[in-house]
């Protein structure tokens, strides 16, 4: 007998995780289509973010709310920092190098934040309330509910944001690299603009997570689950994003109620592994991904 | 100076192919190999079993990451994985009465097969992907190997290594179990020496230049990059089963998790990709430095009369490790065995800097 309320809760609040979860993806997509990289310290970003949220709100004791404008400045100027000292002298050399430099950016954030802030869970406050929400007969959490609205505002907005003319700029930039150059378009800066964006991204899914599991490390885990929708959704397609988050979120919503009891727990982890690892298999640059043409 | 090479004439082909045609290289590496065999009778226990010995495994471990990342140019995140089936796979068979020898092999095949299974998926696609591909890897084989009683023993259990005899010779000792991990890395470190100089090594070196070049070569890419992920997993699983047995003695699923894949990927960086010295390098500095750095701080913050957080204490290695990687890729992208053969080269000929060729 299936229990279909619980499944329709499952779903329409994984929905909610998924759209929380692309935030994430987010910034993956927008580094990876301006520079051609994927910044393996995205979830990292997230929690450095949440920790200056936190940091922010503790100091000043305004609400997180009031700070988080702030928190997102801070990152912005966080992202343009980091594309300038590391990423930018990495030009010409192979990517895997640039993809490890940001893998050590990962294990530097993710043992420095804690190490100098404390190891304790830092509680961040938004100020939702804790009981749930009933539409019906399903219960929806409150906390995901507008964490997921708030990404998909976001997201929305990102999609607008590339019809813009700086979107537009960054566009080019991604296409051909050369050829925006010698149209001058100024590369650097839009790849700067690229990561500082990518870091705000990070920053919502920061606060938003913070709020709803409290400010550790384990906000870098974000980065797996991040990377899962922007794989499924083909790593240059912001569309593929919205998409592919709500699929994530609701195989792994679905994954924890139903596959849990059965295997003893853990896997909530592992879903979007196997999602990485699917995508790869079959369909390789994803949903909606354009096919690289390899030219010798 | 040192590195004397006048006067050095080869009027034979072997002399001129050996492994080092520098009498002074040669020396070298004997004398470093003397200190080592002695090291149990010159140094204090403590140095031997609290250092040197994970200095060895550690540095085996890199030798075979660096086979697949420095050799055929291949990212692999999820070598903790490729360890940990190993590590299980040795233990079990030996639980089940299997000689240590038989095991170690068996922990190696078991690697090796599932490593070119993701391999295999992986290898549709390439470069960043790759990078993906393991990372995920590392998270399934993590939550396979937790999760199945069969194989860990419950979530949080542990599994004692049963008493190993080698050749014969039982590896309860201190002392022998050192000489058992320098044996194997002195024969994993005389592999890589030489595969370099076969047609499998430079067919692997065409590859992480360019794969389509060497597919136009007439290299098959495919076959030879699953070669390298079968080979580089076969010494993974053969390290992590050493790692079990001589050093950890017990496994749990928790010392193969991403940290140890990070951890020897940061000695492959620092060590230098693609040469062999620069995985003992790597080693050395990677699992020192959070060391040497603590007692660092330690003093450093006692002299203010304040103690270390113990936060920042525990978090050290994680801002080490980062930094080091960081910083080597920024500042000298071959690492540690780069700055060694700049070194080499510089006292091949001083003073005489001008005969630099």
């Amino acid at each position: 007998m299936i229990d279909w309320i619980l499944l329709a809760e499952l779903g329409v609040n994984g929905i909610f995780i998924g759209m929380m979860y692309s935030l994430i993806s987010l910034g993956l997509v927008l580094i990876y289509k301006t520079s051609g990289i994927v910044n393996l310290a995205q979830g990292a970003i997230a929690m450095t973010a949440g920790y200056v949220a936190w940091a922010l709100a503790t100091v000043s004791g305004l609400p997180v709310l009031v700070v988080a404008p702030i928190a997102m400045a801070v990152m912005f100027g966080f992202g343009l920092m980091i594309e300038r000292i590391a990423l930018r002298r990495m030009i010409g050399h192979p990517v895997l190098m640039t993809i490890m430099l940001t893998l050590g950016l990962e294990i530097f954030l993710r043992g420095l934040l804690p190490g100098v802030f404390g190891a304790a869970v830092k509680r961040l406050d938004l100020g939702i309330p804790q009981a749930p929400l009933f539409v019906g007969e399903l219960l929806l959490n409150r906390a995901t509910l507008t964490g997921g609205v708030i990404a998909l505002v976001l997201l929305l907005a990102s999609i607008w944001f590339f019809g813009s003319r700086q979107g537009v700029v960054m566009r080019a930039v991604a296409d051909d690299q050369t050829a925006s150059w010698s149209v001058g378009i100024r590369v650097e800066r839009a790849i700067a603009i690229a990561w500082g964006m990518s870091a705000m991204a990070a920053t919502a899914a920061g606060i938003l997570w913070g709020a709803t599991q409290g400010v550790d490390w384990s906000l870098s885990l974000l980065l797996i689950k991040g990377l899962a929708i922007a794989i499924l959704g083909g790593l240059d397609s912001i569309r593929g994003v919205l998409f592919a988050g709500v699929i994530v979120g609701v195989a792994e919503s679905l994954a924890t109620g139903l596959l849990d009891p059965i295997v003893g727990g853990g896997t909530r982890d592992v879903i979007a592994s196997v999602i990485i690892l699917g995508t790869l298999l079959l369909k390789p640059h994803g949903l909606f991904g354009e096919a690289h043409i390899e030219r010798v | 100076m040192f590195y004397r090479r006048s006067g050095i004439r080869h009027t034979r082909y072997q002399s001129e192919r050996q492994l080092f045609p520098l009498g002074f290289d040669r020396f070298l590496i004997l004398s470093v190999l003397a200190v080592l065999l002695a090291a149990p009778f010159l140094f204090d226990r403590l140095y031997v079993t609290g250092y040197l010995l994970p200095w060895l495994i550690w540095s085996s471990a890199a030798l075979g990451l660096n086979l697949l990342m420095g050799g055929a140019g291949q990212v692999h995140l999820g070598y903790g994985a490729v360890m940990a089936m190993g590590a299980y796979g040795s233990v079990h068979l030996m639980r089940f009465g299997a000689p240590l020898e038989l095991a170690m092999i068996a922990g190696g095949l078991i690697s090796a097969s599932v490593g070119i299974i993701f391999g295999a998926a992986a290898l549709r696609v390439k470069g960043i992907y790759l990078a993906m591909a393991t990372l995920a890897m590392q998270s399934i084989v993590d939550f396979v190997i937790s999760q199945t009683p069969a194989i860990s023993g419950g979530a949080l259990a542990t599994l004692q290594a049963p008493p190993a005899r080698f050749l014969g010779i039982s590896l309860s000792g201190e002392r022998e179990t050192y000489y058992f991990a320098l044996l194997v890395c002195a024969v994993i470190t005389l592999f890589m020496l030489n595969v370099r100089r076969t047609s499998f090594g430079r067919a692997l070196a065409a590859i992480r230049e360019k794969d389509y070049a060497a597919e136009i070569l007439g290299i098959s890419t495919l076959r030879y990059k699953l070669m390298a992920f079968w080979v580089s997993s076969f010494i993974g699983g053969v390290v992590g089963s050493v790692l079990a047995i001589c050093y950890l003695r017990a496994v749990s699923p928790d010392q193969f998790h991403l940290d140890l894949s990070i951890q020897i990927l940061a000695m492959v960086i620092v060590g230098g990709l693609g040469s062999v010295l620069g995985p003992f390098f790597g080693a050395a500095l990677v699992l020192f430095a959070p060391i040497l750095i603590n007692n660092a701080l330690g003093s450093a913050f006692s002299t203010f009369g304040m103690t270390v957080p113990i936060d920042l204490r525990a978090h050290l290695p994680l801002v080490a490790y980062g930094a080091l990687v960081i910083g080597f890729l920024l500042y000298e992208p071959y690492g540690l065995a780069k700055i060694y053969s700049n070194v080499r080269t510089y006292l091949l000929v001083w003073p005489f800097r001008h005969a630099q060729r």
